[in-house]
């Protein structure tokens, strides 16, 4: 951590607290804070990540190229993105991929949450309950523990390698169903992990529920997909804690991307205010589908939906990290093989959009096509995007019992406060600078 | 060969550095799960802020770096890396080859500029996304997209033992033939780059029933006098002449993830100006 001393003033009482790397997130950022006597006057959450410009060089390249480029976006979550991206094209294509082939994609969206999560969970946020600067230096304490998070991980990764052929930037995702799908055999060879890898993330919840949480609970505006009968992965209308119903092609008529001047950064807001995606907003909105398993454990260990704390987003993820433990066994006890591992297509000219929900929460993709099947544009949003204006103002509600601390503990506790989100800003990058000026 | 000291105490120190990627080659770290903790014990993680907050200023025995040079700040900074640096090794297809994120090197980077940001005056980017070894010395090249955690692991072990790491560059089409799979371009038909794609992966995408698309960057026919691997020429022709792939679709062929490595680079040109013609 790099904190900058206090930059002496002489009429007024201002100091900086600069950030200068936000540890254990995906991506690099930093935030920049200011103080003026007494009050926060200035958050500046720079996401120095270098644009990268998907959007741009998409256009002209083949459809069926999609899947392995937009994985690339992100190498914690590429999955979703390759979800999102068939799940646009098959809807201009009007394909519809059910039976086992949708299970298998939800099968592989579960591998992603699982391993996703339980990084998160355990080697990025568990840390700070615990007051270690890292999961390997917590496991000098905590060896148990840090051993069956990266177990439950690992589990996640072996859905995904056996499915993708790799963890990370899997390969047999394509418009239309699969290259290649998994024998029966092959399928059940993962049971007996995915069973240890369900009680351990049992064990998870417990775990979690023994950590101190802050009292926090900002009035959110949740925003998750939900679809009538299942925990929602690749499909479902997009809802809100607001009451807001609506499907991805009406996605951009409420869900607004734009630059603020001199901040250097795109905000996404619903009907102009900020929200949050992502655990904690799927929860709170599709409660009622989660097994009964999944609501007993929480409850045995003291935890009451919907959750409102922003730093309970890790009993979210391991509540989700069961649910898709749960999920998967589910899926392959019902497995039996497609008569072929992807639908014939014909290619269409037009738009086609989708949302998925991505381990941390709604991502939209849009794509225009031209007859020979060439993208013509494309637009993705992100979950952190969206999740950036609610984090600033987390964090400006939550600095002020902060403000008599060290500079070291400010900066520390707001480090906290962003990483309870687990933004990824690698898939972020529209997100170049962001700052926030408050008049008070 | 550049050594890393060979001590138990204090450990190496091990920097973990980040330009422009998506994190996935850093995530291969973690994704070592049964080795992570004795990989924490040989060495002491003096800088992965993806990991840990605790973060040294150098210098570091060992540093791994992850992602191309798009900005100026960056041109600074991985010099800056480089001197505090004993041994410097770039991990993953951006590292050392620019990245997807290279495609911008063919293009207008105002006009991406502009399709991507409603200001797009604000952003300040470089017009190429540049390879590591184009700004400073690098000591190995991990290749990939993302790299393998295994061949990760091995080049891990090899320094800590001092010894110097070898990483063969034989094209995917020997690792096909290793796992028994069947060759999807003869069988299926379909522009596989296994034939001029350097290993290392383990053949992933013909086991997965479909073409290979050079992930792990053009084959290095550098320890091989005489030999004229990798042959893209030669592959680019069978695409069109017996597959029946237009230029345009032979240029997006070898113009992908790899697509500023010198020999992709030299391939998709060519067909450019065929597909121009």
């Amino acid at each position: 951590m790099d904190v900058d001393k206090p930059a002496p003033e002489p009429t007024t009482k201002t100091r900086t607290i600069a950030l200068g790397t936000i540890t254990r997130v995906e991506g690099e950022g930093a935030l920049r804070v200011t103080v003026r006597n007494g009050l926060v006057e200035d958050i500046e959450l720079n996401i120095f990540e270098p644009p990268r410009f998907f959007e741009a060089f998409l256009q002209g390249r083949h459809y069926d190229e999609v899947p392995d480029i937009v994985a690339r976006i992100c190498g914690i979550c590429p999955a979703a993105y390759q979800m999102s991206a068939v799940h646009a094209i098959e809807r201009l294509f009007d394909l519809h991929v059910e039976g086992p082939l949708r299970d298998l994609r939800r099968l592989l969206y579960c591998g992603e949450w699982i391993e996703s999560h339980a990084l998160h969970v355990y080697l990025l946020h568990a840390p700070d309950f615990l007051g270690y600067e890292s999961a390997i230096a917590m496991a000098k304490d905590h060896a148990a523990a840090v051993a069956r998070g990266l177990r439950i991980k690992k589990a996640g990764n072996a859905i995904m390698t056996l499915l993708g052929g790799r963890s990370v930037h899997p390969v047999s995702v394509r418009v239309g169903g699969f290259s290649r799908v998994p024998s029966r055999r092959e399928l059940e060879g993962l049971n007996d992990e995915l069973q240890w890898a369900r009680d351990a993330a049992i064990e998870t919840i417990r775990w979690v529920a023994t950590f101190d949480y802050p009292p926090f609970a900002p009035d959110y505006t949740f925003v998750a997909l939900r679809h009538g009968e299942e925990y929602p992965l690749n499909e479902g209308r997009i809802v809100t804690s607001n009451g807001l119903a609506v499907s991805a092609d009406q996605f951009e008529d409420h869900f607004k991307e734009h630059q603020v001047p001199h901040s250097h950064a795109l905000h996404c807001t619903l009907d102009g205010a900020y929200y949050v995606v992502g655990p904690l907003a799927r929860v709170n909105l599709n409660h009622d589908l989660l097994p009964p398993t999944v609501i007993e454990v929480l409850r045995e260990a003291g935890f009451s939906l919907p959750l409102r704390n922003p730093f309970q987003g890790i009993v979210a993820r391991a509540a989700e990290i069961l649910y898709a433990l749960e999920e998967s066994l589910r899926l392959i006890d019902r497995y039996e093989p497609p008569p072929a591992p992807a639908l014939p297509i014909t290619v269409r000219a037009g738009v086609g959009m989708a949302c998925t929900e991505a381990p941390r929460g709604i991502l939209y993709h849009r794509y225009r096509l031209d007859r020979d099947g060439v993208i013509r544009e494309a637009k993705i949003v992100p979950p952190t995007s969206q999740n950036q204006g609610r984090i600033e103002q987390d964090l400006r509600l939550f600095l002020p019992r902060l403000l008599d601390r060290s500079d070291e503990e400010i900066s520390l506790g707001c480090e906290k406060v962003i990483r309870c989100y687990d933004p990824c800003i690698s898939c972020a990058t529209h997100f170049l600078r962001l700052e926030i000026r408050h008049e008070r | 060969m550049r050594r890393m000291p060979e001590r138990q105490s204090p450990r190496p120190k091990l920097g973990v550095f980040k330009f422009a990627s998506c994190d996935g080659c850093q995530l291969s770290i973690l994704n070592l799960e049964d080795d992570l903790l004795a990989l924490g014990q040989a060495l002491e993680i003096s800088y992965f802020p993806e990991a840990s907050s605790h973060m040294d200023a150098g210098p570091y025995d060992l540093a791994l770096v992850e992602g191309s040079i798009t900005r100026e700040e960056d041109v600074h900074r991985i010099r800056a890396v480089r001197e505090q640096a004993t041994v410097l090794v770039t991990i993953g297809a951006c590292a050392t080859a620019g990245g997807i994120q290279a495609l911008r090197n063919w293009a207008d980077i105002e006009s991406y500029k502009r399709l991507v940001y409603p200001s797009p005056e604000w952003i300040r980017t470089l017009e190429t996304s540049t390879p590591i070894s184009d700004h400073v010395k690098v000591d190995y090249e991990l290749r990939g997209c993302p790299i393998d955690k295994d061949q990760l692991l091995r080049v891990l072990t090899d320094l800590l033992a001092g010894v110097r790491p070898r990483l063969a560059r034989d094209s995917v089409c020997l690792e096909c033939k290793r796992r028994g799979t069947v060759c999807v371009l003869v069988a299926k038909g379909v522009p596989c780059l296994g034939p001029v794609t350097s290993g290392g992966c383990g053949a992933i995408c013909p086991s997965m029933g479909r073409d290979c698309y050079g992930c792990f960057g053009p084959a290095d026919a550098r320890e091989k006098a005489g030999s004229h691997v990798p042959n893209t020429a030669s592959l680019a022709k069978h695409f069109h002449e017996h597959l029946g792939l237009i230029p345009a679709e032979i240029l997006r062929r070898f113009r992908g993830i790899n697509g500023n490595a010198p020999s992709f680079q030299g391939e998709s040109g060519a067909w450019e100006r065929r597909a121009d013609a």
